[in-house]
């Protein structure tokens, strides 16, 4: 299975630079951008990324101004002598600026922007009133503000618009060696209904046919997610692959391969599975079925299957004793309690 | 019940915990009726392992009597007397098939964690931080005992629990350090620490037919015990080791050479105080200063044998003195199932009584105070045994 998701394309374009000659089913970007692709050969120039980087080094650089030459930036602004909260500004300008710079959803930084601009037009309101104000300058640093705010709202709106839409699309494989025969391992995962008993995302596979299933996985938030799917191939103790029938809420699909490992040793297990979710709001949640660390959660749904094959059971300390107090226990209060 | 629990760094407490009970089928309960604490529970104690957690029931060598078994566990009834090795294992996976137990690959619920640190992870241990399974351990009244059809050893009424309990980690730990020296008749080997694993090494070395064995520590409790053991002794404080070995060779260096210290070396002069402050600063994690002379004494195409525990980063390690002197260098948790049934013979026939090396008995309320004796080496603490 090959699928031409990698990262989320919208944000992360440093990665999706597409090779030269790209065929559309291995594009990494929207429609739109690939017409663009197709008809100019370039990637599409406009970048959220790049204004918000823009507008992160500008709120650095500004904050480290305001701490390192308060009063100068002071005079030159017209608000006269007040170095300490001009150095409160700076350290608030230096916080936001890297979290734009830095964070992978930057929306939320650029928001703090918006909110730290109307706090420097409400000083810079205030400041009018001071004795050594000089009323001109500040009219001309608070316009040169209020361009900077819609900028930094036009950022914001964009951002949060990029993150919801496009959605992480996730694809791992992971490959484990099992003490079994492929005949057993191809067995135990012909049986679709034999997944939840070691992924931990799903609720429950039901098969419908010979070859159909129904699928129920948590989503967050106590929801649950289902959808219908087919084996797509089916090799004999070789190979297996699966995917959402037409129409299903989300796109999934999985493949797992068994190979004898050499010197008789059991089998390699190969899987490779991925979730495409829906663009939208709704898609972000359901592409964190394989969880936060993709790469992390299925390990662990290998490592259960392998314990389960070959031991019979998984191995777990849920449920074991501890001398582990919650917090009110600590307290004499909760001790006197319990 | 009670149970020992890590409460932070160089404090432990006992305190009343829920009783364990059967999670998995091939779990089985014990009640302990003796337990010990072993040197590497104070690494835990002083804070050199990661991912111990505060309420975490410690204890890795411990024993006692079958109380439940579950539905999978057909070798073992309730009333049997056993001892328990400390590495748990499953006993199907490739590693259990070559008897390396503690390589096991299913037994480790947290195996992603020791991952990050080593790249592969070894089996899950009882009372060793969450980084080895996260385990509750056998400083308590009662344990579960995972995969108890495979571990636990049945141990005759006619052997007392202290010439029994230490099958479950430092002999056979000071066995398979001998073991791993490959020794041929005649062979000298230098054995650093003479706690309870150095002192089965030595042993175990005379029993595998080492010519001469040469131990080296401070403490004279822990020199005399080591000349008992058979061995001939150096004291480090007033010795200098590697001319010593040297002459005590003729020139040569010994064949072999165990480091049965581990990460909490203690050295005098500023190559200790660097260390210490390394560590201290995180620097590195572990203070390597008897596997540097280990590696330094050697001789031309010698083993090292590393029993002692070392946890992570270790700093001027003279690597360069390990190829040019094609060294064989030999490590690892001990496979304890493999040597348990061998051990427990040779104590039936009497080629060893274990005991030897007890040199305090507390009970189980005890063991704040046990684990400060211990680590101070105070009153000529070699090894603790606890009795709830």
């Amino acid at each position: 299975m090959s699928t031409p998701f990698t990262s989320s394309p919208g944000l992360d374009r440093s990665q999706s630079v597409p090779p030269k000659d790209v065929a559309e089913a291995d594009w990494y970007g929207t429609e739109a951008e690939y017409e663009e692709y197709e008809e100019y050969g370039v990637t599409p120039m406009l970048e959220p990324r790049q204004l918000t980087q823009a507008l992160g080094w500008f709120s650095v650089v500004l904050g480290l101004t305001e701490l390192i030459a308060p009063r100068a930036l002071g005079r030159a602004i017209g608000v006269g002598e007040q170095p300490a909260l001009i150095r409160l500004c700076g350290v608030r300008e230096i916080v936001t600026g890297i979290g734009m710079l830095s964070e992978r959803y930057p929306s939320k930084w650029a928001m703090a922007r918006v909110a730290g601009d109307a706090i420097d037009l409400a000083l810079l309101g205030a400041a009018t009133r001071l004795p050594d104000a000089n009323r001109a300058r500040i009219a001309l640093t608070a316009s040169a503000v209020a361009s900077v705010t819609a900028l930094d709202v036009f950022a914001s709106r964009q951002l949060e618009s990029v993150e919801s839409t496009h959605a992480p699309v996730e694809t791992v494989a992971k490959a484990i060696t099992i003490n079994s025969p492929p005949e057993t391992l191809y067995r135990f995962w012909r049986n679709l209904e034999n997944f939840p008993r070691f992924m931990r995302h799903l609720d429950e596979v039901r098969m419908t046919g010979e070859r159909t299933s129904h699928w129920v996985a948590k989503a967050p938030a106590g929801t649950r997610v289902e959808w219908d799917a087919e084996i797509v191939e089916d090799e004999a103790n070789s190979r297996i692959a699966w995917r959402t029938l037409p129409g299903s809420s989300i796109e999934h699909e999985g493949v797992v391969s068994f190979e004898p490992a050499p010197g008789g040793r059991g089998t390699i297990v190969r899987v490779s599975m991925s979730y495409v979710p829906p663009a939208g709001k709704v898609g972000v949640h359901v592409a964190k079925l394989l969880g936060e660390e993709p790469g992390v959660q299925i390990d662990g749904d290998l490592r259960r299957m392998k314990q389960l094959i070959e031991t019979g059971e998984i191995a777990t300390t849920d449920g074991q004793p501890s001398g582990r107090r919650s917090v009110l226990g600590r307290t004499i209060l909760g001790r006197w309690l319990s | 019940m009670k149970a020992v629990c890590w409460q932070g760094i160089g404090k432990v407490g006992v305190e009343d915990v829920p009783d364990p009970h059967i999670i998995n089928p091939r779990d089985a309960i014990v009640k302990v009726t003796s337990t010990a604490i072993c040197g590497s529970d104070l690494h835990l104690y002083n804070g050199y392992i990661p991912t111990v957690h505060r309420g975490d029931i410690l204890g890795h060598e411990f024993m006692g009597e079958v109380v439940e078994v579950g539905s999978g566990v057909s070798n073992l009834s309730v009333g049997d007397r056993v001892v328990v090795p400390f590495p748990i294992a499953c006993g199907n996976c490739f590693f259990c098939g070559i008897e390396q137990y503690s390589l096991c690959e299913n037994s480790n619920p947290n195996a992603h964690i020791a991952e990050k640190m080593w790249g592969h992870s070894p089996a899950g241990i009882f009372g060793y931080s969450h980084m080895l399974g996260g385990y509750a351990g056998g400083q308590a009244e009662y344990v579960r005992v995972p995969f108890a059809d495979v571990g636990p050893i049945k141990v005759p009424d006619s052997l007392t629990d202290e010439q029994v309990l230490f099958l479950s980690d430092v002999f056979p730990t000071g066995y398979m350090a001998a073991e791993n020296c490959d020794i041929s008749e005649g062979d000298t080997i230098a054995v650093w620490g003479c706690g309870p694993v150095g002192l089965f090494a030595i042993a175990s070395a005379r029993l595998l037919g080492a010519g001469r064995v040469i131990a080296i520590d401070r403490f004279p409790e822990r020199l005399r015990k080591a000349r008992e053991a058979g061995a001939e002794t150096l004291n480090y404080e007033s010795t200098d080791i590697l001319s010593a070995l040297k002459e005590m060779t003729g020139g040569r260096g010994p064949d072999a050479c165990i480091d049965a210290v581990g990460m909490e070396a203690h050295l005098h002069g500023p190559v200790g105080a660097y260390d210490r402050v390394k560590q201290a600063l995180r620097l590195e994690t572990d203070r390597p200063s008897a596997l540097r002379e280990a590696i330094m004494a050697c001789r031309n195409g010698g083993t090292l044998s590393v029993p002692g525990v070392y946890g992570g980063l270790l700093d001027k390690i003279p690597f360069g003195a390990i190829v040019n002197k094609a060294l064989k260098v030999k490590s690892g948790q001990t496979h304890v199932q493999h040597y348990m049934k061998p051990l427990l013979q040779r104590i039936e026939r009497g080629d060893i009584d274990p005991s030897f090396i007890v040199s305090h008995r507390l009970r189980l309320e005890d063991a704040p105070v046990a684990y400060e004796v211990f680590r101070d080496k105070e009153d000529d603490c070699i090894k603790v045994v606890m009795t709830p």
